[in-house]
C-alpha cells in the first residue's frame, strides 16, 4: 500500500460568517504524528471539524488531499471510509443503540455486503481493544455515549479509532478533562496505531499529552494559521515559557481569529 | 365535520342476503341491519388535525375467496412470514381475504375449554356467549366507521378463556389480505373470564406489491375479575389500504390489559384505542411504536378512562415520521368522578426524520376527581444533524446512520414488550420500513 499522505494547501473556513482558519497549510505522511498546539480561540478545533465535514463549517477556500483524492468533495461517510477518523471532543449521544452495534455498524460499513466481520471474531477484538484502554465490558452493551463521563467518552472515542484501523486520525482535544491515569491508557490506544500506515494530528492545549504520545512534529496555531513549527522540543518549550515568547517573537497582539 | 357520503355500493337488501347466504341468527342480521340505516346518518369520526374526508373507506367488494392450506408452508409468503413457529403457540389461527386458512389449537387448550375460532364458527357453535359481548364494549353508533363495520361484517376471530385458566403460549392469529380491493370488514372479541390469563396476538398483512383496498377492525377485549391479558398487535397494511382500526378495551376488578402496539401500516389510518378501567383496581399499560412514510396520513387516538378506584394506567408511544408523512398522537386519559386513588400517566414521543414530514403529540388530561395522581410528557423533534454527523464520520452512510437513530428511538418501547414474538416482528418491520 502506497504511504498515506493527508496535504492541507490554503485553507480557510467560517462559521456562520465568522472567519476562523485563516490559510492553514501542513502535510502528513503516513508514520508521522503531529501535534498542533495553541490556546484557547486559534481556531484548532474549527480546523479538525472543517476536515471531517461537520455541517456547521463552511470551507470557503483551499484544498484537502487525502492519498491524493480530494477530501472537501467527499460527504462525511466517504472522507471517513477514505481513511480519515475524528476523535471528537465532545461526541454526540446516541440513545438506544448500544456501543457494540454502532461499532459493528461502522466496521461493515467498510466491508462489501456479504462479506460482514462475523461476531465472534468481532467480540474478540473488541474485548482486547476494551482491555488495553482499561474499559469495562459493560460499555459494549450501554447506549452510545449515553451517561459516560466525560473521560468515558474519550476513552471510546480511542476504542473506536482501534477498531477503525483508519490511515489518518485527528484528536481533538483528547486530553482535556483526563486524569493522568486515563491519559495514559488514551495514550496507550494510539501509541498501539502507531505505523508507517497510520499518520496523525493531536490537537492539543497542554504539552502534557505529548510526554505520552512523542510528536515527529510540533506546529503552533494562531490566529487561524500555524505561525511556528519545530520537533517535540518546541512543545517543551511551550510547556516552560508559555505562548508569549512566539507572540513577541512574531508581533502578535491578539492570537486569537478574533483579531 | 361535513356529512358528505360516498354511496356505499350495497343496499339493505344486500347485506340481508349476505346475512342469510351465512345462516346467521336474527339478532346478528338485526345488527346489521340497524348498522346499515346508522352509516347513512351518522359522520365520520372526529379526526385531530387530520381531514379524513375523502379517504376511501366505503368502496370495496366485502366478498371475496379465501385458500384452505393445511400446511402452513402453504400460505402465502407475506402471511408465512409473520406466523410463529408453531411450537411457540398454543393456538394460530390465520385469515385469509376474509377466509379461515389454517387452524390448530394444542389439545391443552382444548381440554382446558378455550374457545378460538373464527367469527362465522364461533357464532355457529358458541351463539349466546358471542352475543353476550358483541358491541358491548364497541359501540355499532359510535360514527359511520363502527356502524361500517357491524354492518358489513365479514372477518372476525373469537376467543374465551375461562375461569381461572392461565395459558403459558401465546395465540396468534394472522389476517392476510391480497384481493384486489377487498374490504377487511373484522370484528374480534377475545374474552378472558375470571383469573385467566393469556397472551395475544394479532398480525394484519396486505400484500404489498399491488393490491388497493380497506380494512375496518375492531376488536373488543374483556377482561374479567383478576383476569391478566398481554395483548401484541402488529399493523401492516400497505401503501393502498385505508384503515380504521378500533381496539376496545374493558378491565374488571384487579384485571389487568397491557396492549402493545406497532402501527406499521404504509397508508392512510385511523386508530382509535379505547381502555376502560371499570373495576377496582384495575390497571392497563399501552406500548406504542409507529413509523409513518411516504405521504400517509395517520391519526392516533389513545384513550384511557378511570371509572374504579385505584386504577392505574400508562402510556407510552414513540412515533417516527418520514418524507411527507403526517400524524397526529392524541393521548387522553380521563379520570371520572368516584375514581379516587387512581393513577394516569402518558408519555408521547415523535421524531421527524425530513422537513416535509410532520408529527404531533397531544396530551390531554381529563380529570373529574380530586384524590389522584396523573402526568403527561410529550415531546416533538426532528432528527439532530450532529448526532447524524457523529455516526456519519465513523463511515456509516446517511441512510444506515438514520436507520441506528430511528431503531434507537424506538427502542425504549420496544424493550419493554412483554411479548418476545411481537418483540421480534416489530424489529423486522421497522428493518422494512426504515430502509
Amino acid at each position: 500500500m502506497p504511504v498515506p499522505n493527508l496535504k492541507i494547501e490554503d485553507l480557510h473556513v467560517s462559521i456562520e460568517d465568522k472567519h476562523i482558519v485563516k490559510g492553514f497549510n501542513l502535510e502528513i505522511n503516513g508514520g508521522e504524528i503531529h501535534a498542533v498546539m495553541g490556546p484557547n480561540g486559534t481556531g484548532k478545533s474549527t480546523l479538525a471539524s472543517a476536515l471531517m465535514g461537520h455541517p456547521k463549517y463552511e470551507v470557503t477556500q483551499g484544498k484537502v488531499t487525502l492519498d491524493g483524492k480530494d477530501l472537501l468533495d467527499m460527504e462525511v461517510d466517504e472522507r471517513a471510509r477514505a481513511g480519515l477518523f475524528l476523535a471528537m471532543q465532545y461526541p454526540s449521544e446516541v440513545s438506544g443503540v448500544t456501543n457494540a452495534d454502532f461499532l459493528r455498524t461502522a466496521i461493515n460499513a467498510r466491508r462489501e455486503e456479504g462479506n460482514e466481520i462475523p461476531l465472534m471474531k468481532f467480540i474478540k477484538q473488541l474485548d482486547k481493544r476494551m482491555d488495553l484502554l482499561d474499559m469495562d465490558q459493560e460499555f459494549a452493551q450501554r447506549y452510545l455515549n449515553e451517561g459516560f463521563s466525560g473521560g468515558e467518552k474519550k476513552r471510546n472515542e480511542i476504542l473506536q479509532l482501534m477498531m477503525l484501523q483508519p490511515h489518518f486520525a485527528i484528536l481533538d482535544e483528547i486530553d482535556s478533562g483526563l486524569d493522568i491515569d486515563a491519559l495514559k491508557f488514551v495514550a496507550r490506544g494510539v501509541n498501539d496505531m502507531r505505523s508507517p500506515d497510520f499518520g496523525c494530528l493531536i490537537i492539543t492545549h497542554y504539552q502534557r499529552l505529548l510526554n505520552y504520545i512523542t510528536p515527529d512534529k510540533v506546529h503552533v496555531m494562531m490566529q487561524g494559521r500555524i505561525v511556528k513549527s519545530g520537533g517535540p522540543e518546541l512543545a517543551e518549550k511551550l510547556e516552560a515559557h508559555g505562548y508569549d515568547w512566539i507572540k513577541e517573537e512574531l508581533g502578535i497582539e491578539d492570537e486569537t481569529v478574533e483579531a | 365535520m361535513s356529512t358528505e357520503l360516498k354511496t356505499l355500493q350495497y343496499n339493505a337488501n344486500d347485506i340481508e342476503s349476505f346475512s342469510k347466504e351465512q345462516n346467521e341468527p336474527q339478532w346478528l342480521t338485526d345488527v346489521r341491519m340497524r348498522a346499515y340505516e346508522l352509516v347513512q346518518t351518522l359522520p365520520l369520526p372526529k379526526t385531530e388535525k387530520t381531514r379524513i374526508i375523502g379517504w376511501n373507506f366505503t368502496d370495496f367488494n366485502y366478498k371475496t375467496q379465501g385458500r384452505e392450506v393445511t400446511n402452513l408452508n402453504d400460505l402465502p409468503s407475506e402471511a408465512a412470514k409473520v406466523v410463529g413457529a408453531e411450537d411457540q403457540y398454543a393456538a394460530i389461527l390465520v385469515q385469509h381475504n376474509g377466509h379461515k386458512a389454517y387452524h390448530s389449537v394444542s389439545k391443552e387448550l382444548q381440554d382446558k375449554g378455550v374457545i378460538i375460532t373464527d367469527l362465522q364458527t364461533a357464532i355457529r357453535e358458541h351463539g349466546d356467549l358471542v352475543q353476550k359481548y358483541y358491541f358491548k364494549a364497541g359501540k355499532v353508533d359510535k360514527h359511520r366507521l363502527s356502524a361500517l363495520n357491524a354492518a358489513l361484517l365479514n372477518s372476525g376471530t373469537f376467543i374465551y378463556i375461562p375461569k381461572n385458566v392461565v395459558i403459558e403460549k401465546p395465540l396468534q392469529t394472522v389476517y392476510f389480505q391480497d384481493a384486489e380491493n377487498f374490504g377487511l370488514i373484522n370484528h374480534s372479541i377475545l374474552v378472558a373470564d375470571q383469573g385467566s390469563a393469556l397472551t395475544y396476538v394479532e398480525n394484519y398483512v396486505s400484500d404489498h406489491e399491488t393490491i388497493e383496498g380497506v380494512a375496518n377492525l375492531l376488536t373488543e377485549v374483556y377482561v374479567e375479575d383478576n383476569a391478566q391479558v398481554k395483548f401484541g398487535a402488529v399493523d401492516y397494511f400497505s401503501k393502498d389500504v385505508t384503515v380504521y382500526v378500533n381496539r376496545q378495551g374493558r378491565v374488571g376488578r384487579y384485571g389487568q390489559l397491557e396492549w402493545a402496539f406497532g402501527q406499521m401500516n404504509d397508508g392512510n389510518t385511523v386508530s382509535e384505542n379505547v381502555t376502560e378501567l371499570i373495576g377496582e383496581g384495575a390497571v392497563s399499560h399501552t406500548k406504542a411504536v409507529s413509523i409513518g412514510r411516504g405521504d400517509q396520513k395517520q391519526s392516533f387516538d389513545n384513550y384511557i378512562v378511570h371509572i374504579g378506584t385505584n386504577t392505574e394506567s400508562n402510556i407510552l408511544i414513540h412515533g417516527v415520521q418520514k418524507d411527507q408523512a403526517k400524524a397526529i398522537f392524541n393521548g387522553r386519559t380521563k379520570i371520572e368522578h368516584g375514581a379516587s386513588k387512581s393513577n394516569g400517566d402518558q408519555t408521547q414521543r415523535v421524531l421527524m426524520l425530513s422537513e416535509g414530514a410532520r408529527g404531533d403529540a397531544n396530551p390531554i388530561l381529563l380529570i373529574d376527581e380530586d384524590d389522584v395522581m396523573a402526568g403527561h410528557a410529550a415531546s416533538v423533534g426532528r432528527i439532530d444533524p450532529v448526532q447524524l454527523y457523529y455516526l456519519m464520520s465513523r463511515g456509516i452512510s446517511r441512510t444506515e446512520a438514520e436507520r441506528l437513530i430511528i431503531h434507537g428511538f424506538l427502542e425504549p418501547v420496544v424493550e419493554q414488550l412483554q411479548i418476545e414474538s411481537v418483540k421480534a416482528q416489530l424489529t423486522a418491520a421497522i428493518e422494512r420500513k426504515v430502509r
